[in-house]
């Protein structure tokens, strides 16, 4: 376990009378790559902005880093690249000036700056671009200018806000491709979304937000399970001729709570992962193991729950 | 800010908005300076002071002078170039991205203020040399040093006035969304400044303290002092006090009540020393100042703790 590099304590936003942020609790470590996923108005975006000092809060603190991002905005600042939703750029500038006036508003150095924008530029695909005006580009170029925006200042953390939103699903993988290669590098990822595969592809651990509040919040594995058989394994295991008889073997294997079987087809209900022990089982009984998997409780229905209430 | 500065002053001076207004400008200054031959000889005689400040305040019979022009262009500029200061960053969706990165707030619109500021000084300067020296070819007389003074602080107070109708295009940026809102109501003010204010402070002025053709000098002096303060509530009144004062020294006075009684009596045959049309003008020039404070300051109090959100 790393340090939390974003704490919030009862972190609550209100707008005149709406609560769009509801005593939130979040923490998220260092290196962490954190799927933010709420449906629409879910408070988001709102959240991120209290991250980072671009909105006050009504109530709770903050630390971003270690740092009030009210008090000390300069320095939460300097360590976190934010990717706003629809991001927007100079329109008249090329994609190379953009870049370099964060840049400079980042007081790099200019030599060092041009090396890494032209470097990055490579990075998202914008080399042959990068002296085009960005007028001229699509969104899903202007999504990607957008992730190289954010690593020009080299940051600690990222927050990203819906990036891939309104985007074809070509340019969805390459996003996020970047996205999955800059948490690599070991950059702490805020990655709001309300598209849940995407979040699931990513990220190894998610917070729901539902009309303000965290309904949910652990690794994805675990929350499937919570959500779907109350903390416990469903798995599947298929044999070439089903007896009866098997369905008694694999009950006595110590952990099983239940089997049932539906053609060649068992399904079974464990307290943790017992594949290793459930498939000398049947072998033992003298039937042929065909195939056998865990069921991967998606997040789906948990999430969908949320998102209709929401 | 440096970095914002330098961007905005690139922005501004590689815009078509410039080029425009630049333009529009140039050719007041040319207007002005065609009138200006036309009706010099006619206003020069051989004993006349300030040859060369005759350039900027000759107007021709029913065509204006050269300050005219600059008065109704500096407030036009100054909104031209403030009035989507704030405004359009937010609608571009750069504003979320500028304010994630490591600098102040208050420094973005410091920046662009200072590059507007910037902008505003090399137009103004550069109209009043291209005046002086065409000017300067045709009357033949060099300016002496204390019209060339004249003639610089009178540049500084057209910036300083310019730059309170930039502060308050940039207060209505920061607090409408969209700009041609904005626009608009810094359009609004000025015009509202410039074209009825001298109307409704007649009009006030004659109801408090009424006038007719047999009215004493009392009553008179009445009306005009009541009409010249009201009016110093206005910037452009303000404004056109001071350079009148630093251009036609002869004048002698800002203040209504002393011109009324000097038409009167006859007196101001003496103009005005250097120092003392300075002084004259100092309480005008401080209240533009104090009104470009206070947009300033009701920007940056708005801007500050304002929740900036991509829309
Ligand atoms: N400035 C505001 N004033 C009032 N309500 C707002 C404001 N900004 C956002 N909201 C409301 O707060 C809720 C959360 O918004 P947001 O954080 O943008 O959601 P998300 O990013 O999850 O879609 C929404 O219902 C929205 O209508
Ligand atoms: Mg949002």
């Amino acid at each position: 376990m790393g340090q939390p590099v974003v704490e919030t304590t009862d972190l609550t936003k209100v707008y005149d009378g709406f609560t769009a942020v509801d005593k939130l609790n979040l923490r998220i470590d260092e290196g962490e790559m954190f799927g933010f996923l709420g449906a629409n108005g879910a408070g988001k975006t709102t959240t991120l902005l209290m991250l980072l000092g671009l909105t006050e809060p009504t109530s709770g603190s903050v630390r971003v880093g270690g740092k009030d991002p009210t008090r000390e905005p300069i320095e939460v600042k300097r360590l976190v690249g934010y990717l706003p939703e629809r991001v927007g750029f100079y329109e008249d500038m090329t994609a190379r000036q953009n870049l370099f006036y964060t840049a400079e508003l980042n007081r790099i150095r200019r030599a060092e700056a041009d090396e890494r924008i032209a470097s990055l530029l490579g990075t998202v695909g914008l080399s042959e671009v990068a002296d085009h005006p960005v007028n001229t580009f699509s969104r899903g170029m202007k999504q990607r200018l957008g992730i190289a925006d954010i690593w020009v200042k080299e940051p600690k953390l990222a927050f990203l806000d819906e990036p891939t939103t309104g985007i074809d699903p070509n340019g969805v993988d390459d996003i996020l491709k970047l996205i999955s290669d800059m948490g690599k590098k070991g950059i702490t990822i805020i990655f709001c979304s309300h598209l849940l595969p995407q979040v699931q592809k990513l990220c190894s651990r998610v917070g729901i937000l539902a009309k303000g509040q965290l309904v949910a919040d652990g690794a994805i594995d675990r929350l499937g399970r919570d959500a779907a058989g109350a903390g416990r394994y469903r798995m599947e295991a298929e044999v070439d001729a089903a007896q009866p008889a098997i369905v008694d073997v694999i009950r006595r294997v110590e952990g099983v709570r239940d089997v049932e079987m539906t053609g060649n087809v068992l399904g079974i209900t464990a307290d943790k992962d017992l594949r290793g022990q459930i498939s000398r089982a049947i072998i033992d009984s003298g039937a042929l193991l065909v195939g056998m998997r865990v069921e991967e409780y998606s997040l789906e229905r948990i999430y969908k729950r949320y998102s209709k209430e929401a | 800010m440096y970095a914002v500065f330098r961007k905005e002053l690139a922005d501004h001076i590689s815009s078509m908005r410039f080029i425009i207004l630049f333009l529009l400008v140039f050719l007041s200054a040319m207007f002005a300076i065609y009138i200006a031959i036309q009706t010099i000889r006619s206003v020069v005689g051989p004993t006349t002071e300030f040859i060369f400040l005759k350039l900027f305040t000759t107007s021709g019979e029913n065509l204006p002078s050269f300050l005219f022009f600059l008065s109704l262009f500096i407030p036009i500029v100054g909104i031209a170039l403030g009035f989507d200061a704030v405004n359009s960053e937010r609608s571009s969706g750069n504003l979320s991205r500028l304010m994630s990165q490591p600098i102040y707030r208050d420094s973005v619109i410091n920046g662009k203020f200072i590059a507007g500021l910037t902008v505003l000084g090399i137009m103004i300067l550069g109209v009043v040399l291209i005046v002086a020296g065409l000017g300067l070819r045709i009357v033949g007389v060099p300016p002496n040093g204390e019209e060339v003074v004249r003639v610089l602080a009178f540049v500084a107070v057209s910036i300083v006035y310019g730059g309170f109708w930039m502060a308050l295009a940039v207060l209505f940026s920061v607090f409408f969304k969209r700009t041609a809102t904005s626009m608009l109501a810094s359009l609004a003010v000025w015009i509202f400044f410039f074209f009825f204010l001298t109307v409704i402070v007649g009009a006030v002025a004659n109801a408090v303290a009424p006038v007719d053709a047999n009215s004493s000098i009392e009553m008179i002096v009445r009306n005009a002092t009541l009409e010249g303060s009201l009016a110093r509530i206005s910037p452009c009144t303000l404004y056109g006090e001071a350079i009148v004062a630093l251009l036609t020294p002869e004048v002698g006075s800002v203040n209504p009540t002393l011109l009324v009684l000097s038409s009167y009596s006859g007196r101001m045959a003496n103009p005005l020393p250097l120092m003392d049309s300075l002084l004259l003008i100092w309480p005008q020039v401080v209240t533009i100042i104090a009104l470009c404070a206070i947009c300033f300051g009701t920007s940056y109090i708005r801007f500050m703790r304002e929740e900036v959100r991509s829309i």
